[in-house]
């Protein structure tokens, strides 16, 4: 019920080795369905996630926001369990459950104690085909998801920035539109949209069942069978194929919301592992290796130079993800010292760009950087749940999960040169969106009636 | 505010037969330090969790001292500068991560637990406990970045009606205060400040250390000691005031340009190893601590579609922590969810709940305390807990049974004392709307 895009790629990223060192078994249902199971003994618990490969990015223009939409009516009942139902048995089986949409998935996902993962298939099975949308519910829930836009979005003007931010940057890539949709396509898509975008997508054959815990694979794939493996497999939709066209100069915009602090957001137009062809990797490998150079800890450039050395900036990100379905910007955001403007801003961040063409990185830097993605791969073990998303992540946008082990270790070959290479080659105006947040005044008065004291 | 809610319920489940409950393993430190260790082999790993008696409770006249003495710690320490000490942890893959609030600070580290990775993590970390040299540089840059914060917390109406709230609730009692301080405190801080408050605070017998991972006792043992041997002994904090008992009622209305109105209704609640914790914590839980299923979540989301997240809870902190209804929804409809949120809780702690609200209630928190306890980062911040409001170390083992022991009548009677629905105190945050009938 909540919407998330996986930006915690820095995080993500780093898990290969170990994960897939041991026992992943993997099936396909008759139906189409993909079950992937991943046995971790540690304590009696169990996470199962069903994703749809159905996101924002699968949506037309005047309809966004429909996939994140459809996952709030997952939760309003079915024949065999009707509204209020599905939490309230999750809730007293002791289960902490939840789901996302992305821009290329939506995800369903409760963790419960071991013994109760048959409620979990069954429910979910259940919802996957029998989903009842009635006309009050769809009211109600859409009232919700307009404060549920409001609370992440309208109130907060970094958000929005963002949000715009995006809308400028892409000219025809269905990654322009935010995940929870334009407010006014929120209040005017209608249940029909709805039911149409659930018989689209919600079937055995457009979906992938996730299983990590203490679990023994066979009986987790009889499970399956008895719960999914009776749906029939259905005629799925196709996604239309939207490609950003080729960027042809860099862009700016200039925000002007009521607000405090100035703000400013860079992105630059980048591949991803799912765009390039497979000998093209190695360019993935090596946008990755410049956002842990820029922004991989306290020892990282921005945190190194721009916020301490020329403390010019409060905080620097960079961002990029290597997993997306479609071409994805590699972005920074940062925020201005009060002594500093958000163009002397820009100009540093362009600074740090400009070194990585011209000057090749340290060893040592790399080196940590290997350091960092090995520490971290084992860390990833402690959650049960990321096992689990790192898994889907890839599944979802079509690349096999076994990607994932040679992705890092081709980050661990990434050499200077290739940094080099890759920031000369996209790390360009051309492919350079700006947005700058100019703050307007902001006014607040406080009255108080019954006053102590 | 949103950790602080998850660590809330995280310490109230437990029980269940078949889960291996870890047993709590504790000691002192030659200084003085308290040590809660519980091994977990299963990943070659660690977590460690400092914490000092020196939140922002302990700011006194000097308004963000705690947080700005906390965040200066990595900023350079003994002969290291904070490049070198950044790169010496990030070059073998530690995690240090720095936090403060009201009660605690909070230094944690996570390892890899090779003898040449954990060794040189935990030595650095021994050094910035005991060594941190606050150095002007890093002084005047880090009160810099508190400013902005500042500044970034005007644009935040969730923020602002935090602030008001805890002010309104808390009074003269250091809880009345937010981490941040206000521009005038932040800018009058000083040097002198900052040591005095590091020299007072971060000394062994204030200080909780927390262990979990794959070491066997003799190595955290030794771990222990390096880590606290540097530190002065010095001496616990004192204990905090009482937090008084509200007088009256109050509305504190904030106009502000928001497209909706952040309500926060409440009253100070409950403290750390109180009585009636568990009874407040199960009957909270029906309340609104229970996500979708909780009565406000019914009356205010689902049956209204009012709000997208409505909820309540006590925070229980080491004397009374707040207790906090939370909604947000469109200016225009401020008053009708204010209207149905009071209904919700009149009605609750009038009534209580019913007998299946209460045994679902039970089912689901023992039925899910398995997972409370499932990975290493959740056992971490149980024994922080414990460590730090010295609960019983057999805590986790008994949780289940003190919630099965909870009663419809415990509910209603802890409820009626609690709280005193007349001296409630209501912000709003938002643009005023007022509603005509139509």
């Amino acid at each position: 019920m909540f919407y998330i895009r996986l930006i915690l790629l820095n995080i993500l990223i780093i898990n290969a080795g170990l994960l897939f060192a041991g026992e992943v078994h993997e099936f396909t249902l008759n139906n189409g369905l993909q079950l992937i199971v991943k046995e971790d003994h540690r304590a009696p618990v169990v996470v199962s996630q069903v994703w749809y490969k159905v996101g924002s990015s699968y949506e037309m223009a005047g309809k966004t926001g429909l996939s994140h939409m459809l996952e709030h009516m997952m939760f309003k009942g079915t024949k065999n369990y009707p509204l209020g139902e599905f939490s309230r048995i999750m809730s007293i089986n002791g289960a902490s459950e939840n789901a996302f949409t992305s821009y290329d998935y939506t995800v369903y996902y409760q963790m419960l104690e071991k013994s109760r993962l048959p409620l979990s298939f069954e429910m979910e099975a259940d919802r996957m085909r029998n989903l009842i949308l009635t006309k009050e519910e769809f009211l109600k829930e859409r009232k919700v998801v307009t404060e549920e836009r409001r609370v992440r979005t309208e109130d907060k003007p970094t958000r929005r920035t963002y949000e715009h931010f995006l809308a400028t940057a892409y000219q025809t890539s269905p990654y322009q539109n935010p995940i929870i949709g334009w407010m006014n396509d929120i209040e005017s898509y209608n249940l029909a949209d709805l039911e149409q975008w659930y018989q689209y997508w919600y079937a055995p054959n457009n979906a992938i069942v996730i299983v990590v815990g203490d679990v023994k694979a066979q009986s987790v794939l009889e499970l399956a069978q008895q719960h999914f493996g009776i749906l029939p497999s259905l005629e799925v939709a196709k996604v239309a194929n939207r490609p950003e066209i080729e960027q042809l100069g860099s862009k700016r915009l200039n925000i002007q919301l009521p607000a405090k602090v100035p703000y400013l957001v860079m992105g630059y137009k980048v591949p991803a592992l799912n765009t390039v062809d497979k000998i093209d990797y190695w360019e993935i490998a090596a946008l990755d290796v410049i956002s842990y150079l820029l922004d991989g800890g306290k020892s990282a450039r921005f945190s190194k130079n721009l916020v301490r050395g020329q403390e010019i900036a409060v905080n620097a990100s960079a961002g990029y993800d290597p997993f997306s379905r479609l071409t994805d910007l590699f972005t920074f955001r940062a925020t201005p010292t009060q002594s500093h403007t958000v163009i002397e801003l820009e100009t540093a961040l362009r600074e740090q760009v400009q070194q990585l063409q011209t000057t090749l990185v340290e060893k040592s830097e790399l080196e940590r950087i290997k350091n960092k993605i090995r520490a971290s791969q084992i860390y990833e073990m402690d959650s049960l749940f990321y096992q689990a998303i790192k898994i889907g992540m890839l599944e979802a946008i079509g690349l096999n999960w076994q990607l994932f082990d040679q992705y890092v270790a081709s980050i661990k070959l990434v050499t200077a040169e290739q940094v080099q290479t890759v920031a000369n080659k996209y790390l360009i105006d051309k492919n350079l969106t700006i947005a700058t947040l100019e703050p307007q005044a902001l006014n607040q008065t406080q009255s108080t009636s019954g006053v102590t004291e | 505010m949103k950790n602080q809610i998850i660590l809330l319920l995280l310490l109230s489940n437990v029980s269940f037969s078949v889960v291996a409950i870890p047993t709590i393993q504790h000691w002192q430190t030659q200084t003085g330090a308290s040590v809660y260790f519980v091994p977990a082999p299963d990943l070659p790993m660690i977590d460690i969790e400092i914490t000092f008696d020196a939140g922002n409770a302990r700011d006194g006249d000097k308004l963000g001292i705690a947080d700005l003495t906390n965040d200066l710690l990595n900023e350079g320490a003994g002969d290291y500068t904070v490049d070198e000490i950044a790169e010496t942890l990030e070059n073998i893959g530690a995690e240090l991560s720095f936090s403060v609030s009201h009660d605690r600070a909070t230094i944690s580290l996570r390892s890899l637990t090779e003898e040449n990775l954990l060794q040189p993590a935990v030595n650095m970390l021994a050094i910035l406990l005991a060594q941190a040299n606050f150095n002007s540089t890093a002084f005047n840059r880090v009160k810099q970045q508190m400013i902005v914060a500042l500044e970034y917390q005007q644009q935040s109406p969730a923020t602002i009606a935090k602030k008001a709230f805890y002010k309104a609730i808390f009074t003269s009692h250091p809880y009345a205060n937010l981490k941040s301080g206000t521009l005038e405190s932040i800018q009058a801080l000083t040097y002198e400040d900052v040591q005095a408050f590091y020299k007072n605070y971060y000394v062994a017998k204030n200080m909780t250390i927390a262990m979990v991972g794959a070491i066997n006792r003799k190595q955290a043992e030794q771990l222990a000691e390096k880590i606290s041997v540097k530190l002065p002994a010095g001496e616990k904090a004192m204990l905090l005031p009482a937090v008084a008992a509200l007088t009256q009622a109050q509305e504190i209305h904030i106009d502000y340009p928001s497209t909706q109105t952040h309500i926060l209704i409440g009253q100070p609640g409950l403290a750390r190893g109180e009585a009636d914790y568990f009874v407040l914590y199960v009957g909270n839980y029906i309340l609104g601590g229970s996500g979708l299923v909780s009565q406000l979540s019914q009356e205010v989301r689902e049956k209204r579609g009012l709000s997208y997240s409505t909820y309540s809870y006590f925070f229980p902190r080491r004397v009374a922590g707040p207790f906090i209804v939370s909604a947000k929804t469109r200016n225009k409809q401020a008053e009708q969810a204010i209207e149905v949120v009071m209904e919700t809780l009149v009605k609750f702690v009038k009534n209580g709940p019913t007998e299946t609200e209460l045994n679902e209630a039970k089912q689901s928190i023992t039925g899910g305390f398995p997972l409370r306890i499932a990975e290493n980062s959740n056992i971490i911040a149980y024994l922080s807990i414990i460590g730090f409001y010295n609960l019983p170390l057999d805590y986790l083992h008994k949780f289940n049974d003190k919630i099965e022991a909870v009663t419809l009548e415990m509910i209603k009677k802890a409820f009626k004392t609690k709280l005193h629905l007349d001296k409630l105190v209501t912000v709003t945050v938002g643009k005023k709307i007022i509603q005509n009938d139509n």
